[in-house]
C-alpha cells in the first residue's frame, strides 16, 4: 500500500505515485517533470549546480526556505514541502526575480551551467536574510562552484538583488502556501514504495523506534547527505529506507543550564547556531563545515552515526564530553561519545538502534576550547586534520585537557597519551614540546589525496603549539581567517 | 551596476565596444538555456555507459561481455572488435582508441560501451562483463619517463646565441629544478553527446564541444562514412577551458557508433567521476634550469629542460609543448638561451589542451628563475623582473626570432606600481615579517606576455555565414563555439555595428558543421579574432552590395552612405529604414547573404627550428598579489590583488572583465589548491569536487582590484583593434604563487633559496617553510651552500 509523495512543485500541486525511493529529486525534476533548468554537476552534493529550495512551515506557520542539493536528496523527502526550482521564480508577467535580475545586471553568468544553482542559493538568501555582509555571502555561496567568473560578479549580484525590491510571489502567497502544504502533508508515518523498494518517514520517535525494531536492516536516512552518494556514486540499491527528517521530537534543540540537548534529526544548520553561541570557536569550525545546502539537509546525528574518520564535528564533540542517547525499540541507553566509535566506520550501534539525542555540556567558565580545521580549501572541503583542544588552566598549570583529532586515525579519537603528558604540567614551551613528542608516538596518520602523513603529523603538532600560543599570548594574530580583513 | 569600473573604449559605436550582457544571460538565470543534456529526448532514446579499466597497464587476456549483452534493457554492447571502421579518435596523430583493443594503457581507459533503456540499466549491464588481464609494468611519472626515455613525441630544442658560453662567463650561476602540477578543467557541465540517426545512414550529433568540425570528422571515421554524412551541432557548453577541444570526439563517437548499430538515438553523458578519470587534463611539468646572470640580476644565459607528462598519446601534446617553449621567456629578454622540451609517454590519461595550452607552464619556468635570482642576490624579485623585461628598441627579439613590436610592459609596470602602491607595501610586508609572528606576508608582481595565434599556422582561419532577411533581421552563424566566454555576443555586436542595427536584430544561431565547414577549434584565445573578422568580412560584403544599390537607387555617392540606428543615410539625410532597404534590395535581386572568411596575416613558422613569427601579436597584463600565510599550518589567504590587463580596444568590456577575473581565479586554483593525486598504481584519487578543490567564493582575494587598460589598442589590425582575452589572464595568477614563495622565504636566512612546487597547497607551503627554517641550522646551511655559486 504505497502512498503518493505529495508536494508543491512551485505553486503546482503534484502527486507522485509509486516513486522509486532511490530516485533523487534532481532525476525526477529533469526526467519526469521535464524541467531541466536544475543541473547535475557532480551528483555528490559538492558543486551546487543542482541547488533547489525547499519551503515548509515552521512552528509559527511562516515558511522556511532552505537551499538543498537535489542530486542527493531522495524524492520522498519533499513530501509536504514546496519544491522550488529555477523555472519557478519569475512572476507571472515574466518579470525576473530580483535574484535573477541581479545576476543579469552584474554579469554573473558566463557559461551559465552553475547559474541556476547560484540563483536558487541567492533566492533562499533573499528570503532568509536582509543585506548580509560579504563574509556571510561567501558562506552562503560556499556550496556553489563556478568555474568561469571567479565569483566577483556573483557576490555583486548577492548585494544588488536587495536593491531590486524585497518581495516576490512566494512571499505574497506564503499563508496560502502554508495552508496548502498542511493539507498535503497528512498524518502518521509516510510509507512510499516503488520499484520494489520502500521508504518510511515516521512522525514520532516511538514510531521510528518501532519501525527500526521491525526493520533492523533498513538504511537510516538522517539527512542523507552521505547515503545519497551510496546510490548516485556507488550504484547501490537501498531496499528499505527509514528517514528521521519528519520526527519533530528529534529535531528539537533544548538549551538547559548544563546541557545542550540536540535531537538526532536536528540539521547542522540548526545545531550550529546554538553550538556556535556556546562555543564560538566550534561555531567557526561549523561555519566551514560542508556548505549551506549540506548543512540544511545533513544532521548532527547522521554525521556521528556515519562515523567518518574525518567528520568535522566529532573531534570537537568528544573533547566536550558529549554523551549520546541511543534508542532501540523502547530501550534507551547513554554512551560517552568517545566510546561510540569502534573502528573505521564501525560504531557501537546495534541493529535497529539509532542516535536519538546528542547531549553537549554547556561551556563552563574555566575551560577554553580551541578548534582547528586544516584543508586544501577553506570552504566546503573535508579536513586533512581536524583538532580540538579543550583545556582548563590555573596558575599556568594544565589542570585538565581533552584533545580530539580527526584525520589522524581510523576514527575520530582522543589523544589520551598526549593529554597525560600535559595534565598537571606547567603550560610552557617545554611541556608543549614534550606533548608534541607524545603526539608523534601516539599517532601514525595515513597519506592520502588530502594530505601526506608527514603534513598531518607536523600540522597536528603545530596546532597544539598554536593552541598554546593562543591561550598564553592572545594579542598576536595567529589565524589567517580572523585577521585577513584587518591585515589587508 | 556592479562595483567594477569599466573603461569606455569607443563613444561612437552603438553595439560593439559596449558592455552588453551575455546573449544568454536571461536564459541562464531562468533555466531556459538548453545544454546538450537538456535537449528534449527523442523517442526511443538509449543511454550509453562506458566501462573503464581499473588498471594502468595490462594486456587484456579475456573480455567476455556476453552477460552484459543479456542484461535487461540492453540494446547493444560494443567492444573494439565490434567497431565498423576506425577505432581511433586521435586529433592530430593516431593513438586515442575508442575502445582498448588488446592492451590497456591507462587507468580509466574505455574498454567497451553499453546502450540500454536507462542509464542505470546500462551501468548494471556494463558491470556484468568479465575482463581478465595480465598486468604490465607502467611508466607513471615524468622522472620514470625521463629515465627510460619514454617519449610520445620526439624531444625538441629551441635555442639562440651561445648559452653554454654565456653560462660559463656569467658572474653568477644557479641551477635547480621544480615541478608544476596539472589541472582538471572542471567544466561544470561534464562531457556529453547525443547521436540521432538520420536518413541514408547519416548521423546528427549534438555535442558539447569546442571543435564541432573535428568531432564530425572523427565520428565519420569511426562510423565508416564520409564527413558529409555527419552533422555536429553545438549551441553552448557549460564550460570548456580546452577540455572540450579534443576530448568530446571520443564521447560523440561512442554515442554515434551505438546509434548506428541500434538505429536508435543514443546519449552518453559522463558521470563526473568518470569524466575526471577518463579525460585529459593540463600537463604537469618538471622544470630544470641553469641560469647565468650579472650582479644586477640580468640574465646572460639560461638553459631550460621542460619535461611534460603527456600520457598515452600525442593528442595535442606537440603543440602544447611548443607553446610552453615559446613562453619560457614570458616578458623577458634572454640573450642566450636553450630550451629543451621532452614530451613524456606515461601510462596515464592523455593530457590535453587547457587554457594557456603549455604557455602557463613555460612562463612559470622563467618566473621561478627570476625569483631564484633575486633570492640569491638579495634583491627584490620585482626589481629583477623589471631589469630583465624586453626592451622597446633593443633587447626585443624573442628566442624564436619574432621581434616584440608592441611592448607595453614598461607602461603596465609603471601604472601598476603606482596603483598598487607597490614600494610602500613592499616595505610594510617586510616590516610585518620582521616582527617574526606566526603569520607571514608575501608580495609579488608578475607580468604576462602571451602570444596570440595557433602556433600551427593553418589553424588560423575561420568562416562565418551572415543571412539578411527581407524584414531586415539578420541571422548569424560562424565556426566559433560558445562555452561561456561571450564569443557569440561579441561577434553579434560586430555584425550589428556593421549594419547599424540593434543587437536584438541579430539572431545568434547554434554552431553547426552544416553551415560553416572545416572550422578550427574555438581555442588559443582566437575565437573573436578569427570568427569576428570572418563575420565582419561577410557583413561588409553584404553592406557593400547594399551601398552600391543605395547609390544606384537614390543616386547618392557611395561614400556618403552609412547605416546607423536602424536607418540608411546619405550623409545626414535619412533615406529609409534598414528593413525597407533590405526589401528594396531583394526586389532588385541583390544577394543578401554571404559566407565570410578570414585568415590571420603575417604569421609563419619553420617547423624544424620553431623559428619565425608564430604570433600575430601579444596580449599583455600584469598583476600584484599580497598573501597572508600561517607559518604553523601553511594555510593562506590572498589579501589583495591588483590587475591591469590589456584587451586592446575591448569588443565588450563587461565580457572581457569577466574573462580577466575568471581567468585569474582559475589560474590561482591551478597554482594553489587544485592538486591532482595518483596512487603508485596509476589511479587518480582526486576525481570529484569532494577531493579536487577548485576555488570557492571565499577564495577570491579579499581586496580585488581589476582594471582593463583604458588605452588598449592592438597595433595589428585584429578585428576592431581588440585583443584576445581568453587565455592570457589565467597567467596573471602567477603573482599569487610567487607571493606565497615570498612569504615562505620570509622564514629563510637571507640569500638562500627554498624549493616550492606547484600547486602551493597549504601542505607544500608549510613543508617549504620547514625546509626554510632548517636552513638556519648548521647542517642545513652546508646543504644550502651547495646550491650557491659554482
Amino acid at each position: 500500500m504505497s502512498e503518493p509523495v505529495r508536494f508543491l512543485l512551485g505553486f503546482e500541486e503534484r502527486e507522485v505515485h509509486d516513486a522509486d525511493p532511490n530516485m533523487t529529486v534532481l532525476q525526477w525534476l529533469r526526467t519526469r517533470a521535464h524541467q531541466p533548468g536544475t543541473k547535475e554537476g557532480c551528483a555528490e552534493g559538492d558543486c551546487g549546480a543542482c541547488t533547489v529550495v525547499l519551503a515548509e512551515p515552521d512552528d509559527d506557520g511562516r515558511l522556511r526556505y532552505r537551499a538543498v542539493n537535489a542530486c542527493i536528496l531522495f524524492l520522498p523527502a519533499v513530501h509536504g514541502k514546496q519544491l522550488i526550482a529555477v523555472e519557478h521564480l519569475r512572476e507571472d508577467d515574466g518579470t525576473l526575480h530580483p535574484a535573477q535580475q541581479a545576476m543579469v545586471d552584474c554579469h554573473g553568468s558566463q557559461c551559465g551551467f552553475c547559474t541556476p544553482g547560484f540563483v536558487m542559493s541567492l533566492f533562499a538568501l533573499f528570503h532568509n536574510e536582509d543585506r548580509p555582509d560579504r563574509q556571510r555571502i561567501q558562506d552562503v555561496l560556499a556550496g556553489n562552484l563556478c568555474r568561469c567568473t571567479g565569483y566577483r560578479p556573483i557576490i555583486d549580484a548577492a548585494q544588488r538583488m536587495y536593491e531590486l525590491g524585497r518581495g516576490d510571489r512566494f512571499a505574497s502567497a506564503e499563508t496560502d502556501t502554508a495552508r496548502r502544504l498542511d493539507a498535503l502533508r497528512g498524518d502518521g508515518t509516510l510509507a512510499v514504495s516503488g520499484s520494489g523498494r520502500a521508504y518510511y518517514a515516521p512522525r514520532t520517535v516511538d514510531a521510528l523506534a518501532d519501525l527500526l525494531a521491525d526493520l533492523p536492516d533498513a538504511t537510516i536516512v538522517a539527512g542523507g547527505t552521505d547515503v545519497g552518494l551510496w546510490v548516485t556514486k556507488q550504484h547501490r540499491r537501498l531496499e528499505t529506507l527509514v528517514a528521521t527528517g519528519e520526527v519533530a521530537e528529534m529535531k528539537t534543540i533544548v538549551e538547559g543550564p548544563e546541557v545542550i540537548d540536540i535531537g538526532g534529526a536536528a540539521t547542522h544548520s540548526d545545531a550550529m547556531d546554538v553550538l556556535g553561541r556556546h562555543y564560538p570557536d566550534f561555531g567557526e569550525l561549523l561555519r566551514r563545515f560542508a556548505s549551506v545546502q549540506i548543512r540544511n539537509s545533513g544532521t548532527l546525528g547522521g554525521n556521528i552515526a556515519n562515523a567518518s574518520p574525518i567528520g568535522d564535528s566529532m573531534p570537537v564533540l568528544i573533547t566536550l564530553d558529549t554523551e549520546l542517547v541511543l534508542r532501540r525499540g523502547r530501550e534507551q541507553r547513554t554512551l560517552p561519545m568517545d566510546q561510540f566509535f569502534l573502528d573505521y566506520r564501525r560504531t557501537a550501534l546495534q541493529p535497529g538502534e539509532f542516535v536519538e539525542r546528542i547531549r553537549v555540556p554547556v561551556a563552563s567558565g574555566d575551560w577554553q576550547l580551541r578548534c582547528y580545521k586544516l584543508s586544501k580549501r577553506f570552504d566546503q572541503d573535508i579536513s586533512a586534520v581536524c583538532a580540538a583542544f579543550n583545556l582548563r588552566l590555573a596558575d599556568g598549570v594544565v589542570q585538565d585537557i581533552r584533545i580530539g583529532f580527526g584525520g589522524m586515525a581510523a576514527v575520530p579519537v582522543r589523544a589520551r597519551q598526549t593529554e597525560e603528558v600535559l595534565r598537571g604540567q606547567p603550560w610552557s614551551d617545554d611541556t608543549v614540546a614534550a606533548a608534541e613528542r607524545a603526539l608523534e608516538a601516539e599517532f601514525s596518520p595515513l597519506t592520502d589525496m588530502r594530505a601526506s602523513a608527514g603534513y598531518r603529523m607536523l600540522s597536528a603538532r603545530n596546532l597544539l603549539r598554536k593552541c598554546y600560543l593562543e591561550t598564553t599570548n592572545s594579542s598576536a594574530p595567529t589565524r589567517v581567517l580572523e585577521h585577513e580583513e584587518a591585515l589587508v | 551596476m556592479s562595483g567594477r569600473d569599466l573603461p569606455s573604449f569607443d563613444n561612437d559605436s552603438r553595439a560593439v565596444h559596449q558592455p552588453l550582457p551575455h546573449d544568454s544571460a536571461h536564459k541562464h538565470v531562468t533555466g531556459e538555456a538548453v545544454y546538450t543534456d537538456d535537449i528534449p529526448e527523442p523517442r526511443n532514446l538509449l543511454h550509453a555507459y562506458v566501462r573503464l579499466s581499473d588498471v594502468a597497464h595490462a594486456r587484456i587476456t579475456r573480455m567476455d561481455v556476453s552477460a552484459s549483452r543479456r542484461a535487461p534493457g540492453v540494446a547493444a554492447v560494443m567492444t573494439a572488435a565490434d567497431l565498423p571502421a576506425s577505432n581511433d579518435v586521435g586529433p592530430v596523430f593516431a593513438g586515442d582508441q575508442v575502445f582498448a583493443d588488446d592492451t590497456i594503457n591507462y587507468w580509466g581507459q574505455a574498454l567497451f560501451a553499453v546502450a540500454a533503456e536507462s542509464p542505470d540499466a546500462a551501468w548494471e549491464a556494463a558491470s556484468l562483463a568479465e575482463v581478465d588481464y595480465q598486468e604490465l609494468e607502467p611508466v607513471l611519472t615524468i622522472d620514470q619517463a625521463l629515465e627510460t626515455e619514454s617519449m610520445v613525441l620526439a624531444s625538441r630544442t629551441l635555442d639562440r646565441g651561445d648559452p653554454d658560453a654565456a653560462l660559463t662567463a656569467a658572474s653568477h650561476r644557479l641551477d635547480g629544478e621544480f615541478a608544476i602540477g596539472g589541472q582538471d578543467h572542471f567544466y561544470l557541465e561534464g562531457q556529453v553527446a547525443m547521436a540521432v540517426p538520420q536518413e541514408d545512414g547519416d548521423m546528427l550529433v549534438y555535442s558539447s564541444t569546442q571543435h564541432p568540425s573535428e568531432v564530425q570528422h572523427l565520428v565519420a571515421g569511426v562510423l565508416g562514412i564520409a564527413d558529409h554524412g555527419v552533422v555536429v551541432e553545438t549551441r553552448r557548453m557549460g564550460g570548456g577551458f580546452g577540455g572540450k577541444e579534443t576530448q568530446p570526439a571520443h564521447i560523440a563517437a561512442v554515442a554515434a557508433v551505438l546509434a548506428q548499430r541500434t538505429g536508435r538515438p543514443v546519449k552518453l553523458r559522463l558521470d563526473r567521476d568518470d569524466d575526471m578519470v577518463m579525460t585529459g587534463k593540463r600537463h604537469d611539468f618538471k622544470v630544470r634550469y641553469d641560469v647565468g646572470f650579472d650582479d644586477d640580476g640580468r640574465i646572460q644565459g639560461v638553459d631550460f629542460m621542460l619535461a611534460s607528462r603527456c600520457g598515452i598519446s600525442a593528442d595535442l601534446s606537440g603543440a602544447v609543448n611548443d607553446r610552453a617553449m615559446y613562453h619560457a621567456d614570458n616578458a623577458y629578454y634572454l640573450p642566450n638561451v636553450r630550451i629543451v622540451s621532452h614530451r613524456c609517454y606515461t601510462n596515464t590519461v592523455s593530457n590535453t589542451a587547457f587554457r594557456g595550452f603549455g604557455g602557463p607552464q613555460g612562463m612559470m619556468a622563467i618566473e621561478y628563475v627570476m625569483d631564484e635570482i633575486a633570492r640569491h642576490l638579495g634583491l627584490d624579485a620585482h626589481e629583477v623582473r623589471r631589469r630583465n623585461l624586453y626592451g622597446t628598441d633593443d633587447r626585443n627579439e624573442t628566442p624564436y626570432g619574432q621581434v616584440v613590436e608592441d611592448n607595453i610592459l614598461p607602461q603596465l609596470y609603471d601604472e601598476l606600481d603606482a596603483s598598487s602602491d607597490y614600494a610602500a607595501r613592499r616595505r610594510a610586508v617586510d616590516a610585518f615579517n620582521r616582527e617574526g609572528g606566526t603569520l607571514r606576508k608575501g608580495l609579488a608582481v608578475t607580468p604576462v606576455k602571451f602570444g596570440i595565434s595557433f602556433t600551427t599556422t593553418h589553424l588560423n582561419q575561420a568562416g562565418a555565414l551572415v543571412l539578411v532577411y527581407t524584414d531586415g533581421s539578420i541571422q548569424l552563424n560562424h565556426g566559433g563555439t560558445e562555452m561561456g566566454q561571450g564569443l557569440y555576443v561579441k561577434v553579434a555586436q560586430i555584425v550589428a555595428e556593421e549594419f547599424g542595427v540593434d543587437l536584438e536584430r541579430v539572431r545568434i544561431t547554434a554552431t553547426t558543421t552544416g553551415k560553416v565547414p572545416n572550422t578550427s577549434a574555438t581555442a588559443a584565445s582566437s575565437g573573436s579574432d578569427l570568427n569576428g573578422a570572418a563575420a565582419q568580412n561577410a557583413a561588409r560584403t553584404i553592406k557593400a552590395r547594399l551601398t552600391r544599390f543605395v547609390h544606384e537607387h537614390w543616386n547618392v555617392p557611395e561614400d556618403s552612405v552609412h547605416f546607423r540606428d536602424g536607418q540608411v543615410l546619405a550623409d545626414d539625410l535619412t533615406l529609409c529604414s534598414f528593413p525597407e532597404l533590405c526589401k528594396q534590395a531583394h526586389l532588385a535581386r541583390i544577394q543578401l547573404s554571404e559566407a565570410g572568411f578570414y585568415a590571420t596575416p603575417k604569421i609563419h613558422v619553420d617547423k624544424d627550428t620553431l623559428k619565425g613569427r608564430p604570433f600575430y601579436y601579444f596580449a599583455y597584463g600584469i598583476a600584484c598579489a599580497e598573501v597572508l600565510v600561517d607559518s604553523l599550518t601553511g594555510e593562506y589567504r590572498v589579501l589583495r590583488t591588483d590587475i591591469l590587463h590589456d584587451c586592446g580596444r575591448s569588443l565588450n568590456p563587461a565580457v572581457d572583465m569577466g574573462q580577466v577575473e575568471g581567468g585569474f581565479v582559475q589560474g590561482m586554483g591551478w597554482l594553489t589548491t587544485e592538486e591532482l593525486s595518483w596512487t603508485d598504481k596509476g589511479r587518480l584519487t582526486t576525481h570529484a569536487p569532494s577531493t579536487y578543490k577548485i576555488p570557492a567564493a571565499s577564495d577570491m582575494p579579499v581586496d580585488f582590484r581589476v582594471r582593463l587598460l583604458e588605452s588598449g589598442y592592438n597595433q595589428e589590425k585584429a578585428v576592431r583593434r581588440s585583443k584576445a582575452v581568453g587565455e592570457p589572464p589565467l597567467m596573471l595568477a602567477m603573482c599569487v604563487y610567487h607571493a606565497l614563495k615570498d612569504a615562505v622565504n620570509s622564514v629563510a636566512p637571507p640569500r638562500t633559496r627554498v624549493r616550492l612546487d606547484a600547486p602551493a597547497t597549504p601542505e607544500r607551503v608549510l613543508l617549504a617553510m620547514e625546509a626554510a627554517r632548517r636552513l638556519h641550522t648548521g647542517a642545513a646551511a652546508a646543504e644550502a651552500l651547495e646550491e650557491v655559486d659554482e
